[in-house]
Order: structure tokens, then sequence, then C-alpha cells
């Protein structure tokens, strides 16, 4: 579904990723684990199609197309999610009219009609009640004053409703507590199926107790220098990142 | 023969069959001694009137029509209003559909002769003992507008339509147009206004409204000024206020090529309130102003000023708020904030607040922000599906939120959304 081969990006001359290989199948789960600054976040951003960024080597396919020159948008419509580690607020865009053009801009994209008002309200309530998300948040704006715990739930929500191919889920655990992350991985594991596909971008190995990678992959100074399965997450939280980081630098 | 000469000609030709000879006589005189402002004028330093005022106009226009089906392209229709239209600077009619039991709305000319006391009371009585040359020009040269009076204890309940259409004029037309509105203790009143050419000519339009708000009024005045590029308009509105009375005027700019709203508040009586918000959404070679005055005369009341502009292409902005706390104004609450976005590197704002406070227990505060549109935001949006065009517009949609949250009539927001999505160049379907 998702094939990254020797992907180099860097922005403002900067060089973040430094020859990525990664190959997700359908209905597989992926980890991407890796100390502060190793181009977590920047790989989500380029795969998303942030423009920022400067692909200066490697090719990326989705379904065996190059999406290289997509735009973000065309990115989304073609089934590629990406939930923010830190949601933008937009004040005066309420949620449900936010997902309502979201959702109707897909839609378009692939040749459909907008969705009549009742089937998506209806869509709305059924994914809130997966996400445990109250009544009044529709009609709220989009992620402003928001607390940490209903950002990443607002993220899986619309996630929820796209029903994308591929999520990719940047730092989701980053500033929930206990409860928050059992709902938010709760969410993703149902909306788990054999044809689309999870990467999780984390810091810590407590998301992977919640949500099981079937592989796990190491990333360090914009590469990937180690990957297995989810044992190595275990052993990255008992033994930190440096004797990975060691190994790293000894090839 | 240049502008000015030509419009002290036609004051000295019709003189003897106008009213308030004294006050036009005198206001002529002005005219005569100022001339038209420059960019010299601290008021106009950023604000060129001259190619304005260079051009060949008419002062007045022959009778004509418009359809019904016209009128409600600029209208509101769904909600019950009062309308009151005038075409080429003349009442219409055809147009104006008032139904009134107990109010007063009708054109100023015929004010005068039915309703002389109230007019005689009022007229001129909002307007500074010193006046601008624009303003003294309408004084001098103005004929015709409306005239609203709502008596005591008396909600109007439908919102009066002023639409001033220009149609078939024969060459460029310069208008002067007056309004009148006198809402009396404890009464309610929401008006919107617009100046509206149909014609390919220019049409360039001089407009004074006085505003008197008695105790415990309350008035919501809306103008959308969204008319052809062809236009200019100097919109000049002092309002009066007594005391504890709420006054708003909110002033939506996205037409015409050159647009200067002269807004101010005189508050007289005690703990009232004026709110003054605006819109202003332009683009290539166009110019809307916002000079602002609350002069806050007396103590407790509050002022709360709120002006959003977005810049496309080479458009320019001016705003200057000046905000003036007397001595003896203690407890006032006066805000003010001017946010702006530039879409462009040829576009500009040149934004100037004046706060002048001469009491110690006060609460003022202003800011302004000059900006662009947030990069991780449009990515954020771009990333659900949504196109980059439609992005930026739920951007700047938000972006002037609070001020469309404000506006009263249900139907009158919907309509501001539909221009914006409009001269947004979108089809999305966002209420704010």
């Amino acid at each position: 579904m998702l094939k990254i081969n020797n992907l180099k990006a860097s922005i403002e001359g900067n060089k973040i990723l430094t020859g990525i290989n990664l190959d997700v199948k359908p209905g597989e789960v992926h980890a991407i684990m890796g100390p502060n600054g190793s181009g977590k976040s920047t790989l989500s951003s380029v795969i998303a199609g942030r423009e920022e960024y400067e692909v200066e080597d490697g090719t990326i396919d989705f379904d065996g197309e190059s999406i290289m020159d997509l735009s973000p948008e065309e990115r989304a419509h073609k089934g590629i999610f990406l939930s923010f580690q830190y949601p933008i607020e937009i004040p005066g865009v309420s949620v449900s009219n936010f997902l309502k053009t979201s959702l109707n801009e897909s839609r378009k994209a692939q040749g459909l009609e907008p969705m009549p008002a009742g089937d998506l309200l209806k869509m709305m309530r059924e994914k809130m009640e997966l996400l445990e998300i109250k009544k009044g948040f529709l009609s709220r704006s989009l992620n402003q004053g928001f607390s940490g715990g209903e950002k990443k739930r607002n993220e899986i929500f619309q996630m929820a409703m796209l029903e994308p191919k591929l999520a990719i889920l940047d730092e989701t655990d980053s500033g929930l507590d206990i409860d928050a992350l059992r709902i938010v991985a709760n969410g993703v594991n149902k909306l788990k199926s054999k044809d689309n596909a999870t990467v999780l971008i984390t810091h810590y190995q407590r998301l992977l107790d919640y949500i099981v990678p079937d592989f796990v992959h190491v990333l360090y100074n914009g590469r990937i220098v180690k990957s297995g399965t989810k044992d190595l997450a275990h052993e990255l939280e008992e033994k930190g990142y440096d004797w990975i980081i060691k190994e790293a630098e000894q090839l | 023969m240049n502008l000015k000469d030509k419009l002290i000609k036609a004051f000295q030709e019709t003189e003897s069959t106008l009213s308030f000879q004294k006050e036009r006589k005198d206001s002529i005189r002005r005219l005569e001694e100022f001339g038209f402002p420059t960019v010299k004028d601290e008021e106009w330093k950023y604000t060129n009137l001259l190619p304005i005022i260079k051009n060949e106009y008419a002062l007045s226009a022959s009778e004509s029509l418009i359809s019904k089906n016209l009128l409600d392209e600029y209208i509101l229709t769904e909600t019950e209003t009062n309308v009151i239209a005038f075409v080429n600077g003349e009442f219409s009619h055809e147009l104006s559909d008032i139904d009134t039991e107990k109010i007063t709305l009708c054109p100023l000319s015929l004010a005068e002769k039915k309703h002389s006391t109230v007019v005689q009371n009022y007229w001129g009585k909002a307007l500074p003992e010193h006046p601008d040359s624009l303003v003294a020009l309408n004084t001098a040269l103005s004929k015709e507008g409306v005239f609203v009076h709502v008596p005591k204890n008396t909600v109007a309940e439908r919102p009066i339509q002023i639409v001033y259409f220009t149609t078939n004029i024969s060459s460029d037309l310069f208008l002067q147009t007056r309004n009148l509105v006198v809402v009396e203790e404890n009464a309610q009143v929401q008006i919107t206004e617009r100046h509206q050419n149909i014609d390919q000519k220019e049409v360039f339009t001089n407009s004074v409204t006085e505003i008197f708000a008695h105790d415990n009024s309350l008035i919501d005045f809306y103008k959308i000024q969204n008319d052809k590029r062809n236009c200019s308009l100097i919109d000049n509105t002092w309002v009066k206020q007594g005391k504890n009375c709420t006054c708003t005027v909110d002033t939506f700019s996205f037409g015409g090529k050159f647009i200067r709203n002269n807004l101010s508040f005189l508050l007289e009586g005690q703990y009232s309130e004026s709110n003054m918000r605006g819109i202003t959404l332009i683009g290539v070679n166009q110019l809307v102003d916002h000079h602002t005055l609350v002069d806050h005369a007396v103590a407790n009341c509050q002022s709360n000023e709120m002006y959003k502009g977005i810049f496309d292409d080479n458009a320019k902005g001016v705003f200057n708020g000046k905000v003036m706390v007397r001595p003896d104004s203690q407890k006032t609450n006066a805000f003010q904030s001017n946010n702006n976005l530039l879409l462009t590197d040829s576009a500009s704002i040149d934004t100037k607040p004046q706060l002048e406070i001469y009491a110690d227990d006060v609460a003022c505060s202003h800011g302004c922000t000059v900006g662009q549109l947030d990069d991780d935001a449009l990515f954020y949006l771009r990333s659900r599906g949504i196109p980059f065009k439609e992005a930026q517009a739920m951007l700047m949609y938000a972006f002037a939120n609070d001020v469309l949250s404000n506006v009263k009539i249900p139907e009158l927001k919907q309509k501001l959304n539909r221009i914006i999505a409009e001269k947004l160049g979108v089809q999305i379907d966002i209420e704010v």
C-alpha cells in the first residue's frame, strides 16, 4: 500500500530524512519509534505532502502509484490521513461544518455526490459514540479551547469519518491521560480492517500496549536503523535508545 | 471648471429653493475656504482623494426606474422589512415597501414638510461645529435621503432597508445623500443601508447619516458596501448617544474602488455603549479607509471596536481609530482592535490607533495586527482533503467570524456569508 524507497528530505537546507525505506501492506500496523529529533514528524509530514519540506531523493508510492507530485488534499483524497501531534485551533469553524466540508470534498474528488445531511448526521453520531464524545461537541469551534485529550479524540473522530486507507498517527498518545488513551486506542483498534493500515509514530512504548503493532521501526538521524516485532518496543522501553544508537553508529 | 467651483455654482443656483439656508450657506463657505482634503491633511495622509475629485461629474441625473426583481438581488427578501429605495437620488414609490404603524419612515424631503418640528430639532445637530469639507458639502447640497423616527417606547419590529440605486445615467455622477435617524427613549430599531450602482458610468457618493440615540434606546445599523468597481463612497456617520443606550454600526466593505468611512460616536449620557465593527475584504485596485472616533464625554461608558481586514492583490487599507476620554470620564472602558491579513506582497494596510486619555480611572486597550494566513492551519485543512482555495477561504471566514457572529439579522448574516464566499471564489457551505 505504502512503499517508501530511499527517501531523503530537508527543510531550509537542513537534511532531516537521509534515506528511509518502508513498506506498509494492507491490514498491517507499523510503529515508528525514535528519540527526539530523529525525523519522525518530518516523515509523517512528507508522506502527507507538506510543501515546506523539500524531497531531494527517493520515491513514495501509494497503491502502486507515485504520490510525489500530489498536493496534500489529493493525497487525502487517495486515502491518506495524518493525525496531528498538535491539532490546529480554528475559531469560527464548527467541528460539524469542518467535517462536512472535509468529507464532501473527498467525495467530490471521487466523483460522488455530497452525503445527504441526514446520513452525515447519523454517521457522526455513530462515530462519536465510538470515541465517547459528548453531544455538544459538533457545534464547538474546531479544536478551540479543547483539552489535549479532546483534541486527540477529535483527530481520531475525523479519521473515523473519513475512513482512510492509511492512517498515520503522529504522537497520538502524547498529552493523554490513561482514560483518554484507552478511548483513543479503542477507537483506532475498532477502525482497523484487513484493507487499511496504520502507522503509529510514537516516542513511548505505552501506546503499543493498547494498539499492538506488527512491526516496529527505530528511526535515528533520518534513517530506519532497526526493525523488528513488538518485542523491539519492549526492549527499547527497558534499555532506552542508546544501544541502538551505538549499534547504528558502528555500522 | 473644477469640481469645487462646479459645486459652489450649483449651490448658488439652487440656494433659494432649499431649507436650512443659513446652515447651508455656512457650509458652502467652508468648502470654498478649505477645498477638498489632500494627502497633506493628517486625516487624509494615506488616502488620496485627488483621482476621484478630478473626474468630471454631473450633480444630478434624470429619473429612472429599476425592476423589482433587480431590487430583490440587493435586499433581504425573506425577512419582513420596510424598504425605502431611491433611484438616481429620487425617492422611488415603486420600489419602496413601507408599512409602518408605529414609526415614521419616509424620504427626508417629505419629512421636512410633514414632520418639520422633528427635522428642525435634529437636522445637522449631530455634526461638529466645524465639520470637514465633505460633511459641509453634503450639508450645503443634499436634498434627499431617509428620515427615520422611532417614537418613545416603540420597538420597530421590522428592520429598515435603505437602498440608493443609480442607473441609466448619461454621465458620471456625484451624489449627496443624507439620512436622519432619531430613536426616542426606550425605542429600538435595526437598519441596513447600501449604495448600488447598476450603470457602467462612475458614481461618487458623499453621504451623511446622523443618528440620535436617546436614553435606553437600542440601535443596530449595518452598512453593506458591495458596490460596482466603478464607484466611490465617502460615508460620514455621526452618532449622538444619551444615557444607558447601545448603538452599533457594523460596516461590511467588499466592493467599490474607493471607500472612506468616517464614523463618529459622541457619548453624552452615562452607562451607554458604542459598538463599531467591520469586515473589509478587497482586492485589485480597491481602497477602503476606516476612520473612527469615539468621544467619551461622560463617565461610565463603554466602547468596543473591532475591524478585520483581508487584502488581496494590490488592495490598500487604512485604519485610524481615535478614542477620546475626557478628564471627567472616569470608569470608561474602551476597547479597540484592528486585525489584518495581507494575502500578497503588494497589498498594504496603514493602521493607527490614536488614544487620547485624560481621565485616570479607565480601562482602555488597543491592538492591531498585520499578518498572513497560518501555514500550519492551511496544511491541517488540506491534509483533511479540503482544497487549497477552500482551505484559505475557511481560514478567512474564521478570521472574520468575530464580526459576523454579531450580526443580529439571520438573513443578513447568510447574505454576507454568500458575498464573502463569492468574493473568495469558493462554494463552501459553512456557517460562521
